[in-house]
């Protein structure tokens, strides 16, 4: 079994190292910050941190209104209170305004598990990418997490930057160096390629062991910038491997999927499969089990991987 | 204000007359501000929270002198900075993105927060409308401000009693409005919003209020100046006729 670490705390503890270097880095939290791991930040820092309470619609604004005055504002709650509830404030004051906001929001996805489908944020990479100006961002592991906050910090505009509950393996190892916009080929090979996201690049290098042994040679790459997208490496993909495989922890529209299909449709339709959520919301349970029951498994990536192969 | 909703046709007129006299005596007489240094760190912020209101802001700016008066005919045109809601452009001295209700308070409370961690001394002013007041996010962002002790923001609600379909009070009433600022916790002056002495006093008592945000809750008249647009509905989102503008030019001369 793989080193498993935790991204929020690689959040919490790479603002602290921000904080230290840059008086211009502010945070804002939801009464979250227990869990979303600002609290570092706000013990460190307490006069640069506002707790904003259960207002997220308002720490938008104020997001909006401190960056409009200078600051890098870090601004953080579960996934689902910082993109369903205050999307229209994101777009006006975030997006259309273009401000240096970086919302990053930890208990995505449905390993946020026992609470259920109402805290289960599975729509939040439709939602996000579909704003004019704004980066997004999923890490796979702690390591990348820590990387990606800083450079979030040191490139202007909004940035939402998304991140789980559950400890997560590492697939990086401390010398590793994250490309914003880049995607990252973690095992090369020639059948098929393996584009996954979150918690589902480890399972996806799984995969690829399971399918070698089979014969069946696995190109696997993490897509940590889900926008902009690496379109140029998706393409390459498409002509070196022929078929493509896309994992996300995420609802089949909108996402890492749809939009890796938009480039292989323009520039190299191959047979391609999907493995998410479908279009259905889950139920509570452990994060291990909902995985299972809802298609996210190493499994189910080789099942898909072994599908798109066929259809070559 | 007439002659830009006139010659664009179309825009917000009666919710720009009812706040012209509140902006106007922000622009000439109570705020620091440079209109050839429109980036100047330690101006003070006007944000107009209830966008459709747009004409009035960007006739202040004009008169004021951060672009020419002649710019203003191209309110609502595809390449002008005069957007037919307010599109944030600091060189033209429009300080946030509006149209949307409701945002420009959490707003404000964000630049005031800045001033506060970089020991500047600037004032924020946030105009709403009373309607506006609708919204949620005006109460979480209320609440909000007298928690961080705002004492250097300033809200100023365009009490003109009237939103797109009629009368406020008729369609989701809000009074005792000034009752609901104070249970929030805000210093609030009630004035009337077309007396400038009241106007000027209510800035200056803002200003001299300490430990908490102030409101100022202008009670106005939608439309105000213009007889067949006062109080009248109509002329919410509605331009007036090229013949409309002639009569309103008349009777404000």
């Amino acid at each position: 079994m793989a080193v498993e670490a935790s991204t929020r705390e690689a959040y919490g503890n790479a603002l602290v190292g921000l904080g230290k270097q840059d008086p211009d880095i502010v945070v804002l939290d939801a009464d979250l910050s227990p869990s979303t791991m600002t609290r570092y930040f706000a013990e460190a820092f307490p006069d640069r941190f506002f707790d904003c309470g259960l207002e997220e619609q308002n720490m938008i604004g104020i997001a909006a209104g401190l960056a409009a005055s200078g600051k890098t504002v870090f601004a953080s709650s579960f996934a689902i209170f910082v993109s369903c509830r205050c999307f229209d404030q994101l777009r006006i004051c975030l997006s259309q305004m273009a401000l240096n906001a970086k919302i990053v929001a930890t208990h995505s996805g449905i390993t946020v598990g026992e609470d259920g489908a109402s805290h289960q944020a599975v729509e939040d990479l439709a939602l996000y990418c579909s704003l004019p100006g704004f980066t997004v961002v999923v890490p796979s592991d702690a390591v990348e997490t820590a990387q990606a906050v800083k450079v979030a910090a040191s490139t202007p505009g909004p940035f939402y930057v998304r991140l789980s509950r559950s400890r997560t393996p590492l697939v990086h190892s401390e010398g590793y160096h994250f490309t914003l916009g880049k995607a990252v080929v973690l095992r090369p090979g020639k059948d098929v390629t393996i584009v996954a996201v979150g918690i589902m690049v480890a399972k996806a290098l799984e995969a690829a062991e399971v399918l070698a042994e089979e014969g069946i040679d696995c190109q696997v790459a993490s897509m940590p910038t889900v926008k902009p997208l690496d379109e140029r490496f998706v393409a390459q993909a498409a002509w070196d491997t022929g078929s493509i495989v896309v994992a996300e922890e995420h609802l089949a529209h909108g996402g890492l999927g749809s939009r890796v299909a938009q480039v292989v449709a323009r520039e190299k339709p191959v047979p391609m499969c999907f493995v998410n959520l479908g279009d259905r919301y889950a139920v509570s349970g452990k994060a291990e089990e909902l995985v299972q029951r809802y298609g996210l498994t190493a499994g189910d990536i080789a099942v898909a991987a072994r599908i798109a192969v066929q259809r070559k | 204000m007439i002659t830009m909703t006139a010659a664009a046709g179309s825009g917000h007129p009666g919710g720009s007359l009812s706040a012209a006299d509140i902006v106007t005596t922000l622009y000439f007489r109570v705020m620091r501000h440079d209109p050839k240094n429109p980036q100047w760190e330690d101006r003070d912020r006007f944000v107009l929270s209830k966008g459709h209101s747009a004409p009035v802001l960007y006739a202040a700016l004009a008169e004021s002198g951060y672009f020419p008066t002649a710019q203003l005919a191209t309110l609502r045109k595809p390449d002008s900075g005069l957007q037919g809601h307010p599109d944030r452009n600091l060189s033209l001295g429009v300080e946030m993105t509006a149209g949307s209700l409701g945002m420009g308070l959490s707003f404000g409370i964000g630049v005031a927060l800045a001033a506060r961690l970089d020991h500047r001394g600037y004032r924020v002013y946030v105009l709403l409308g009373d309607g506006e007041c609708q919204e949620g996010q005006t109460w979480e962002a209320a609440l909000s401000a007298v928690h961080f002790k705002l004492d250097d923001l300033t809200a100023i609600v365009d009490c003109n009693k009237m939103q797109l379909s009629g009368w406020t009070r008729e369609i989701m009433n809000l009074d005792p409005l000034d009752k609901k600022w104070q249970a929030f916790g805000w210093h609030t002056i009630d004035i009337d919003g077309h007396d400038y002495d009241q106007i000027l006093a209510a800035f200056e008592e803002a200003r001299d209020t300490k430990g908490k945000p102030t409101v100022i809750i202008a009670h106005t008249v939608k439309g105000k100046g213009v007889s067949f647009m006062e109080n009248n509905v109509r002329f919410h989102g509605k331009a007036p006729t090229p013949e409309e503008a002639e009569r309103a030019l008349k009777e404000l001369s």
